[in-house]
């Protein structure tokens, strides 16, 4: 589990969190929600120790991030793997390359066992007779894969998506939605997903957090959202024609219309 | 710089990693070395036979300049001038695309030291190997020389190889190989900070590399003027 209390962030001046507090539940996907520029891949940078907030703190399990020394940290960072909004995949690497590279750095794994680990983790993304393959030889659906790869490789507690289907057709995006959502149940990790994507929201949503203008607006899940009374919510998920007739159905659902 | 000067992660990696950069820093920039040596070592010689025309002035003096000028400037500085440009802007624009693609916040949540995984492979791997190409240097621009001697009527083979035997001095190719390895490192690692601390995208990456050279162009004529102060004097 990851407790934020409290965190504020400030860039030249500017306030770009202002007095987070939120929970995110091991074992499920945690959605982190809310329009371009407002904060949330600000959050999940501070989530993970690439900034630091000026005020509040962040809790992994019971261990505060903001108190770690440089060697707690580094022990902290091999329980989590990332995926991040442009894959982030090193170019000079093959797919098999990215894959194995974290298991080469930290792994005790003798280099038989790191293959045998680098294509399970491969295999179950669903990609075959890639290993070769350069990142600039592959699709923007596949990149993410090897990147979900990467990031499972160390058997990671804490799995981290900036923007996972940005880019990607409707069907790659569930593709690679459900992918983490079974990863997330299979392995028992804490997934924090930053994503606008509505599709995501209402398929994989098991923990919502949603950002307006830097505050935390609203917390809930993927049925309750369709009840909350939280304006710039409902303004911002349910924005589209399609999504407005979703809500509709689902109160009358409920309502036992 | 702390960053980048510890031990590293994963000495496996990191001999891997330098031997990668050996290959791509040093071993690439052969060609490029010999190709303007060899012309710049002629065009020397061509120069020395025309402007020295006086009859007090022994004729194998053409072969004793052209040494002398290859050993002391121009396989070092020229030579890192020159490499400032393919080696610096590789390192910079490398690096910098790999901080716009957020490769390096990869590696930070890996737990990787990123400045020492990424800078110090391409440090001591140019530094290692920069004396290579500054002997080479010096044996293809005397051969240069010896082309001109060799092919035209302007001076005699003999007489030229006789001047680049005369009065040598051991302790000037030692000056150009100190130089050439502070160079490379002023190169190395003058680029690799201008690449690293890229904020921005693709232009802010264009700059970082124009600024790299500049900069590390500059650094390296300031060090030669100090370092030959130092170790001619």
């Amino acid at each position: 589990m990851i407790e934020v209390k409290n965190i504020s962030k400030w860039f030249d001046g500017v306030q770009v969190l202002h007095d987070i507090s939120a929970v995110f539940e091991t074992g499920k996907t945690n959605l982190i929600i809310g329009q371009s520029g407002s904060g949330k891949t600000v959050l999940l940078k501070c989530l993970v120790g690439l900034l630091h907030p000026e005020e509040g703190e962040i809790y992994y399990d019971d261990a505060c991030l903001n108190t770690m020394n440089s060697e707690q940290r580094k022990q902290l960072r091999m329980d989590i793997g990332m995926l991040f909004q442009g894959s982030a995949l090193f170019d000079n690497e093959t797919v098999l390359g990215n894959v194995i590279f974290p298991l080469k750095m930290f792994s005790p794994l003798s280099h038989a066992e790191q293959l045998e680990r680098a294509h399970f983790c491969i295999e179950r993304v669903g990609l075959k007779n890639a290993d070769s393959k350069y990142p600039s030889e592959i699709s923007g659906g596949m990149q993410k894969r090897v990147a979900i790869a990467r990031a499972i490789a160390l058997n990671p507690k804490y799995l981290f998506c900036d923007e996972p289907n940005s880019g990607l057709d409707p069907k790659t995006s569930i593709m690679i939605d459900e992918l983490l959502s079974d990863i997330t149940h299979e392995y028992g990790i804490t997934t924090v997903i930053n994503t606008h994507d509505m599709n995501s929201v209402l398929g994989i949503g098991e923990h919502i957090i949603f950002i307006n203008k830097g505050h935390c607006d609203w917390t809930g899940d993927d049925r309750s959202i369709y009840h909350s009374h939280s304006q710039p919510l409902n303004d911002f998920v349910f924005a589209s024609r399609l999504f407005k007739e979703v809500k509709k159905y689902m109160e009358r659902d409920s309502a036992g219309v | 710089m702390a960053q980048v000067f510890r031990r590293p992660d994963k000495w496996r990696v990191f001999f891997s990693q330098l031997v990668f950069e050996i290959n791509k820093l040093g071993v690439d920039s052969i060609p490029l070395v010999v190709i303007i040596s060899i012309f710049i070592g002629a065009v020397i010689a061509i120069q020395m036979t025309i402007n020295i025309v006086s009859p007090l002035i022994p004729s194998y003096s053409t072969g004793l300049a052209t040494r002398e000028i290859l050993l002391l400037e121009f396989s070092s500085t020229m030579m890192c001038l020159i490499l400032a440009g393919k080696v610096g802007s590789n390192i910079s624009s490398e690096i910098g695309t790999m901080r716009v693609t957020e490769q390096i916040d990869a590696m930070e949540i890996m737990g990787i030291n990123s400045a020492n995984f990424i800078v110090l492979p391409k440090v001591i791997g140019f530094v290692l190997f920069v004396p290579v190409l500054c002997v080479l240097s010096m044996f293809v621009g005397l051969w240069g020389g010896w082309l001109v001697a060799r092919f035209t009527d302007m001076l005699t083979v003999e007489n030229y190889v006789f001047g680049i035997q005369s009065f040598f001095n051991e302790w000037y190719v030692w000056y150009g190989i100190i130089k050439t390895v502070v160079f490379a490192y002023i190169i190395a690692t003058v680029a690799a900070f201008y690449g690293y601390y890229v904020d921005g995208g693709s232009l802010e990456v264009g700059k970082a590399s124009t600024n790299a050279v500049v900069s590390s162009s500059i650094l390296i004529l300031l060090a030669d003027v100090i370092l030959t102060k130092l170790l001619l004097q």
